[in-house]
């Protein structure tokens, strides 16, 4: 018999040959555990069988006439009541039912495969599924996270529509400065705004939060940009903020290169002076450009490095503005753009394609 | 700013090459985004040296002569200058060499006479007007040599981002005074050549002196004029007009170009104007007036009001206060008198100004950040002096002054212990004195402490914090180490928010759609928030509902043949409430998603798939639902409305799916589309699911085909079903709807699978008969239905 090894089938071999002795008294309950020992038994050795002959041989030892296990089986009826052996029939019926369903399909299986091996042309193309994705923007701003979340970051989210005191006022923006050129906005009313950058949540999770202050925050800015190849009115960015008693200008700058060597491969770094009204010092990242390795190309317009983040020491007017005591707190914050990241990456020469939907463009990028 | 090379080293000796001097700003003060090298056309152009000329033998003005190039051969060359000496140095052109003037030199022959290149004439490199003879080369280099290698006519500019806390790096001084500090070296004012002999105008009319009034005292806080009588108008030398070229100005006139010289090389924008044309020999520092009109410098006619400060005389405006000139009082070659005007205006009200007139100038770009108001008194004689250099004339009186002294910087402590919070480094004190001192900061030492009094040229040096900065930025900020250091991680929970929009995401992935990350913005809406100031009247309003960006990513996608379109986006809708507080609309994070085209790829054994369908959207609708709000009872009811479903979280509505009417083609199949609100319903916790045990026991599986009324909902059946079926019925599937012949008009058949299972012991078939029984009399009872005989 091509029982196949394995604890499973030894023990339901046990349990079949304490049952089919034959005229054994038996009650109802165990001649139906039996029968159903029997079709886990008669499933096992029928998918066992892996030739023609093989499942001949077991069908023959499960219902052949004489020494078959299901005749062996009824040899016990007579034992029960005539009450009890009608029962017991149905049950002996459904499993020779079920056993010659399981023959059938195993022979139309035995037989595909032959017909598989010999006639049909392997090379023709494989059944597909469609395949969904997230897009490339979040799948950058989702690398991003993991890292940061290895250092004790965990998210923040604020809302688009913002006041201009979340958005300018309380990040120390002066008032009607050329600093504001670099924030052209639009508006919703004279007081409300389209957030034209994430760091109002840096406001809002100062206010509610007692230090330390470790999250990160994504989310969608906007600014009165016209919608070209290297501009849209709105996009994503992530906000990065950690406050605590004791964090310095070093913890920024360890932290964000550790982040650049885990996101971009061990790279070169490098922090350049820079100016946003909500920090002081400030301090842009770039990393060495990963196209021409540092030597200057096209994409780093001779460079050699790629801008990655703007970042800088909270300015202690910010900190007050949120109501902590800038002389016992000190914080750092970043931001930077993973739409920006994701066009570096992937090569993709306009913004657009990034807010098209093109069903080509997300399948081309899908993973 | 643009920066030329050259002019740098007027004021500081620089030993680092253009690159090196572009990685230094850039590390130091302000990012270098660009080096052009300059005179690139002259680049082919050699020094060479002419061995031999004689007298061409047909003609009685040209030279033969022979050149050594330093390549080893001699060319012949013919000349037609009367200066050329066998033995001098040249500018030499060799055959293939384009010109400045777009001439590319051949080989030929000059009237019988072999000619391999050209000898060159100051005018024929673009170096000036000079043609009298080819340019005999004083210098000390061998022939071959680049000719931009030895002579200082190439530069080099330097693109440099000035962001808007640093208007003294907007010129060439600012940007020396950080190079002088990075380097160790002295900052000196540019020794201009000794004032060329310029032949002063005979003017035979007395000129009428000015006189300065300034009203205006708030638009102008100093104003200091002077007059320079006698100038004579003309090109500019050599040198100045250079300058401009470097930094991508045009040279207009040695006086126009001198006012460019202060702007550029001081920061410091300057006016003149033609003493002449002023009416009434008066200048008026003023508001304008409404309705007031110029002509301004560019030929444009500008209507003024009375909130901008103009430079009038008795009579009308004659400049647009720190923005623009006047047409009216230009300096021209005729002029021979000038007003040289330097001033600081209110940077506001510059910027309002050039807001409202929609013109931004390199002087206004300066005023508007702020000038050096302690430096006018000084630049106005250094750019007087300059013009009689350069244009001869002789200035009149004294200047005038107008206006207050600025007041002196008041001294700001600087600690050195909150420079090592900060900065997490320790920092000598007096390494931190040498340091401001070198960019013009006043340090004196308190022990621990610098008591230090900030430069009037950086007035954005307010506190303690911006000093650090400056310490951090003089130390270098690649000085400081970027080891990791230990943190306490964030004691702030996710919002829960976005755990909802990844699970949704998953979700969706999961089903197969892509995401979309489309604009908020939409043509109009019901209720709808309008942006004030849109960018196009077609996306002035904010969305109220996702799915209608996803229903034109999807018309988009039509536009372009693709009918299998697959989409979801997890964004941010408005509503129309306000909240009273901020006066903002209402927000909440929404996830659309749109499904249209073929359920599966076309496959050889299935070329012709099914189309998406009402059920798949269900089905969709109520995964993504599930994952927005695990361990909530999410329901689809039919909705009495447009959509074809309100899909309920814990009984409260929060979203829809619907069939979309498109601007599809004819080919197109539906579109379905499922919006769900994320924030429709708290989650009370976390909720993960439970386990529960693995049955044991066999189930029992019966089959019901029942004669359904169409106004019987298959919903209500089954509810009748689990009732009258109790604990043991395990699950309750419709599998199959059928209407049509045997089966009554009004009715349909409905085929329902119900598994049962007892957790303990084995189903006999009698109880489950029974049980069935049981079933159809309640179904009959309750909603007339029976079974359908077979």
């Amino acid at each position: 018999m091509a029982g196949r090894p394995g604890n499973d089938s030894t023990r339901s071999l046990v349990a079949l040959s304490h049952f089919i002795k034959p005229h054994h008294s038996v009650t109802l309950d165990e001649f139906v555990n039996a029968v159903s020992a029997l079709d886990i038994h008669a499933s096992e050795i029928i998918s066992a069988a892996s030739t023609s002959a093989g499942l001949d041989a077991a069908r023959n030892s499960l219902l052949g006439r004489k020494n078959g296990e299901l005749s062996r089986l009824m040899k016990s009826l007579p034992s029960l009541s005539p009450e009890e052996r009608r029962d017991a029939g149905a049950a002996v019926n459904r499993s020779k039912t079920a056993i010659e369903e399981l023959l059938a399909t195993r022979q139309l299986n035995l037989a595909v495969t032959t017909e598989l091996r010999s006639q049909v042309d392997l090379t023709m193309p494989a059944r597909q599924q469609w395949r969904g994705s997230r897009h490339p923007v979040t799948v950058v701003i989702e690398e991003i996270e993991s890292i940061f979340r290895e250092l004790g970051f965990t998210i923040a989210l604020g809302p688009e529509a913002e006041t201009e005191w979340y958005n300018f006022t309380s990040l120390n923006f002066p008032e009607d400065h050329p600093a504001m050129d670099m924030h052209d906005t639009l508006y919703l009313s004279d007081d409300v705004l389209l957030r034209t950058h994430t760091s109002p949540v840096q406001i809002r999770t100062m206010q509610s939060t007692t230090p330390p202050i470790r999250i990160l925050a994504p989310g969608n800015v906007y600014r009165r940009d016209f919608f070209d190849a290297s501009h849209a009115p709105m996009f994503s960015q992530i906000e990065g903020l950690a406050v605590d008693e004791g964090i310095s200008f070093v913890d920024l700058k360890a932290t964000l290169t550790h982040f650049a060597n885990r996101f971009f491969g061990s790279t070169k770094t490098r922090f350049r002076p820079s100016f946003f009204p909500f920090t002081e010092p400030s301090a842009e990242m770039d990393v060495e450009c990963q196209i021409c390795r540092g030597s200057g190309c096209s994409s780093c317009k001779n460079s050699g490095w790629i801008e990655i983040l703007g970042s800088g020491m909270v300015h202690p007017n910010v900190l007050e503005a949120a109501g902590l005591d800038s002389e016992r707190y000190t914080g750092w914050a970043f931001g930077m753009g993973p739409g920006r990241i994701a066009m570096l990456r992937y090569k993709i020469p306009d913004i657009r394609l990034l807010y098209d939907s093109d069903m080509r463009f997300l399948t081309q990028l899908a993973q | 700013m643009n920066a030329s090379y050259q002019w740098l080293r007027d004021f500081v000796d620089i030993d680092l090459a253009p690159l090196e001097l572009r990685d230094l700003l850039t590390a130091r003060c302000a990012t270098v985004d660009d080096v052009v090298v300059l005179r690139q056309d002259l680049a082919g152009v050699v020094v060479a040296r002419v061995v031999e000329a004689a007298a061409h033998p047909d003609s009685d003005h040209l030279w033969v002569t022979k050149v050594d190039a330093g390549s080893g051969v001699l060319h012949d060359v013919v000349c037609g200058a009367p200066n050329v000496v066998a033995g001098t140095l040249y500018p030499y052109a060799p055959v293939g060499t384009v010109l400045p003037g777009g001439l590319k030199l051949e080989k030929r022959k000059i009237r019988g006479a072999v000619s391999e290149g050209m000898l060159c004439s100051a005018r024929e490199l673009g170096l000036g007007s000079d043609h009298q003879g080819i340019l005999a080369l004083d210098v000390d280099a061998q022939p071959g040599a680049r000719f931009l290698d030895v002579m200082p006519v190439g530069d080099t500019r330097l693109v440099v981002d000035v962001l808007p806390n640093r208007p003294d790096l907007l010129s060439h001084e600012g940007l020396a005074r950080e190079i002088a500090s990075a380097t160790g070296r002295e900052l000196h004012r540019p020794m201009h050549p000794p004032a060329v002999l310029v032949h002063a105008r005979q003017v035979s009319e007395p000129v009428p002196s000015i006189e300065v009034v300034v009203d205006d005292t708030e638009g102008a806080p100093r104003y200091m004029t002077a007059i320079v009588r006698n100038v004579k108008v003309g090109p500019s030398p050599d040198w100045l007009a250079a300058r401009m070229e470097a930094v991508g100005a045009r040279s207009i006139s040695n006086v126009v170009d001198v006012t460019n010289y202060m702007l550029h090389g001081f920061g410091q924008p300057i006016h003149a104007f033609d003493v002449r044309k002023l009416g009434g020999g008066k200048i008026i520092v003023r508001k304008g007036r409404s309705g007031e009109r110029i002509v301004t410098l560019d030929g444009v006619e500008r209507t003024l009001d009375d909130t901008m400060t103009v430079i009038a005389d008795a009579n009308s405006a004659q400049a647009i206060a720190g923005v623009i000139g006047g047409k009216g009082s230009e300096v021209t070659e005729e002029t021979t008198d000038i007003l040289i005007e330097v001033a600081s205006f209110n940077p506001r009200g510059i910027r309002a100004t050039r807001r409202k007139l929609g013109v931004s100038t390199d002087a206004s770009y300066r005023f508007e950040r702020g000038v050096d108001e302690a430096a006018l008194s000084d630049l106005l004689n250094y750019a007087a002096e300059l013009i009689q250099r350069v244009a001869g004339g002789a200035m009149e009186g004294n200047p005038t002054d107008h206006g207050q002294q600025p007041a002196p910087r008041s001294p700001i402590t600087l600690r050195s212990s909150r420079v090592a919070r900060v900065l997490g480094k320790d920092i000598p004190v007096s390494e931190m004195a040498k340091n401001l001192a070198s960019i013009g900061f006043k340090c004196v030492v308190e022990k621990e402490n610098l008591v230090v009094t900030p430069p009037t040229f950086r007035q954005d040096v307010v506190g303690e914090i911006e000093l650090i900065e400056e310490v951090a930025r003089l130390e270098g900020y690649e000085s400081f180490s970027a080891e990791l250091r230990p943190y306490r991680p964030g004691s702030r929970m996710d919002a829960p928010l976005y755990d909802a929009a990844r699970s949704v995401r998953t979700a969706c992935v999961a089903f197969g759609l892509m995401e979309s990350r489309p604009m908020p913005f939409v043509r109009d809406g019901i209720d709808a928030h309008r942006v004030r100031n849109p960018l196009a009247e077609d996306e002035a309003y904010l969305r109220t509902s996702v799915l209608d960006t996803l229903a034109r990513r999807v018309e988009y996608n039509f536009g372009r043949m693709l009918g299998n379109v697959r989409l979801f986006e997890v964004g941010t809708v408005f509503a129309s409430e306000i909240d009273a507080e901020t006066a903002a609309p209402g927000e909440a994070m929404h996830v659309g998603a749109v499904i249209t085209g073929d359920r599966n790829p076309a496959h050889f054994t299935q070329p012709h798939p099914s189309h998406f369908d009402e059920w798949d959207a269900k089905g969709l609708a109520q995964s993504i639902a599930e994952a927005a709000y695990p361990g909530s009872a999410v329901k689809c009811v039919p909705s009495p409305g447009d959509s074809l479903w309100i899909l309920s979280v814990d009984g409260v509505e929060a979203g829809s799916v619907s069939k979309l009417e498109l601007d599809s083609p004819a080919w197109a199949s539906p579109v379905f589309g499922i919006e769900l609100n994320l924030e429709a319903v708290v989650l009370s916790s976390k909720l993960s699911r439970q386990y529960a045990p693995i049955p044991t026991m066999p189930a029992m599986r019966v089959d019901l085909a029942l004669l359904v009324p169409d106004n019987v909902s298959a919903d209500s059946v089954g509810v009748v079903i689990r009732e009258a079926a109790g604990d043991m019925l395990e699950s309750l599937v419709v599998f199959d709807e059928f209407r049509g012949a045997g089966i009554p008009d009004g009715l349909r058949s409905l085929a329902w699978a119900l598994t049962f299972r007892h957790p303990e012991r084995t189903l006999r078939d009698k109880e489950i008969q029974g049980r069935t029984g049981k079933i159809l009399s309640v179904l009959e009872s309750k909603l007339g239905i029976r079974q359908r005989s077979s």
